[in-house]
């Protein structure tokens, strides 16, 4: 265990980075999410057509496939993104995918009256999503949000892949440097439960504080 | 509430489990020659991606390289002429190598590993049976990198995990080294892509790196550190460990290890070095 204690500034270091990336990239995937499930319900079928592409091509690939392509096929067309960037954009927009069918799920759970009624007292259909379906959609889907948080908050580790200094980048030139991997790894898995034991505990106050009473 | 804190223990318990784990050695004891025999069989860990080295053939599967010649000249003084069979090679990337000899699934490291003081407090080093050296693959037009010391504020790529980069830090501080990939060839492409100005390595892996880019990159031509390469095994493999070093000064005496080079390593256009003294620590 010394190995862990005497490398906890590299540690922190990796679990900032980390930290950065899991939560810029929920925030865009939320975005990604609210905006591809509107389309996925709207009635204009290449709004519809789009989500459905979207969601369908982006879920079914690998994620670790997703880096690669991005970061070492975007410069072949002259498009050159840092390590971070390409990350942020490939766990947002995969991310995003996920977060499409949650909220779609959690939409599909608001009753259509409600929709009719927001139209009938003369809100737009943006004003009816944004202020009538979504929040009432969020609150029955709070338990697969965290979810989906805990999932990408893992899935950072995979832009070790592309040379982004997270956790699992950082324990990697560790490990070399101690010829100790299983305790560096050791340290690696308890680094992601002080970001995910938390998260799942804030998600589980706000799933009680937003709950639908019926 | 009894069942929530019920769940927090089992938790809790698993943490510690990983950790002890983390902290453990254990595993069999360790192999000798006579063990070995009675097996029947000797398990060696390699790379399969390593030009030159370990690297697996792709029409025919079998792995092939320098490393892996080694590997049959022990299997051959442990079992005879006919090591069919007797000789299972098992993929070993870098980081896990310790790992893979502690645990016991291996009896031999034979993967481009480097002996170093950090090192043989975890396993036993025979050998070395290679010198290798630090050297930098450039574009081809690339004419400003002429030494390790010209990668001061350059970008330089090399494997994660790898003591090539801790290299580079001592002898040129200044150099940006914050671009490094799980495999060698992503770092030839993110070359290629001008990610970077430069990759380093061992020179025996940067020459199979060359001849795959097909004259799109090139040599420095200056190495900067010596790499002994060695035979890992576990710690306390006394006997196995004098074993392998009689061998490998057999086969430098009878000309086994310079037929060894010549048909791997020495194909790449690198000359058959004098095979290094084994250092019986």
């Amino acid at each position: 265990m010394s190995v862990v204690l005497d490398n906890l500034d590299v540690y922190l270091r990796g679990l900032l980075v980390t930290v950065e990336l899991t939560l810029l990239s929920y925030a865009i995937a939320f975005a990604i999410g609210a905006v591809v499930a509107a389309f996925r319900v709207s009635p204009v079928p290449p709004l519809r057509a789009l989500g459905t592409v979207y969601v369908g091509l982006v879920r079914n690939t690998p994620l670790a496939v997703l880096f690669i392509l991005f970061f070492f096929g975007f410069p072949k067309l002259g498009l050159t993104y840092s390590p971070f960037l390409s990350a942020l954009v490939v766990l947002s927009v995969y991310t995003g995918a996920f977060m499409t069918e949650t909220i779609r799920a959690g939409i599909n759970t608001v009753a259509g009256g409600q929709a009719d009624a927001a139209r009938a007292v003369g809100l737009t259909s943006v004003q009816t999503m944004g202020l009538v379906v979504l929040p009432q959609a969020l609150r029955s889907v709070v338990p697969p949000l965290g979810n989906l948080f805990i999932a990408l908050a893992k899935n950072t580790s995979i832009a070790s892949l592309i040379s982004v200094a997270e956790l699992v980048h950082r324990s990697d030139q560790l490990v070399t440097d101690t010829a100790q991997p299983l305790a560096v790894l050791a340290g690696v898995a308890v680094a992601y439960l002080i970001l995910t034991l938390p998260s799942g505990l804030l998600f589980g106050a706000l799933e009680r504080r937003v709950a639908v009473r019926r | 509430m009894a069942g929530r804190r019920v769940v927090w223990a089992v938790a809790l318990a698993l943490v510690a489990a990983v950790a002890a784990a983390g902290c453990g050695g254990g595993g069999s004891s360790a192999a000798t020659p006579d063990s070995l025999r009675e097996k029947g069989k000797l398990v060696v860990a390699t790379k399969f991606d390593q030009p030159l080295f370990g690297q697996r053939n792709p029409s025919t599967g079998a792995i092939e390289g320098f490393d892996v010649e080694i590997a049959k000249i022990i299997a051959r003084k442990l079992f005879g002429n006919d090591i069919t069979g007797k000789i299972e090679f098992v993929e070993t990337p870098s980081k896990i190598r310790e790992t893979a000899i502690e645990n016991g699934r291996v009896d031999l490291v034979v993967a481009t590993y480097t002996i170093n003081d950090t090192r043989k407090e975890q396993v036993a080093f025979a050998g070395p049976y290679y010198v290798a050296g630090q050297d930098i693959m450039v574009r081809k037009d690339e004419n400003d990198i002429k030494s390790v010391t010209d990668l001061n504020g350059r970008k330089v790529c090399s494997v994660q995990g790898s003591t090539s980069i801790d290299n580079v830090r001592e002898q040129a501080p200044r150099a940006d080294l914050s671009t490094s990939f799980d495999l060698y060839s992503l770092c030839a492409e993110a070359l290629g892509d001008k990610r970077v100005d430069a990759v380093t390595t061992d020179n025996t892996i940067l020459v199979g790196l060359i001849q795959q880019s097909g004259g799109a990159y090139k040599l420095v031509g200056k190495t900067f550190t010596t790499e002994p390469y060695g035979i890992g095994m576990k710690k306390d493999a006394n006997d196995l460990r004098t074993f392998v070093n009689d061998t490998l000064e057999e086969a430098y005496a009878n000309g086994e290890w310079k037929r060894a080079f010549e048909s791997t390593v020495g194909k790449a256009g690198i000359p058959t070095p004098t095979p290094p003294p084994v250092d019986r620590y």
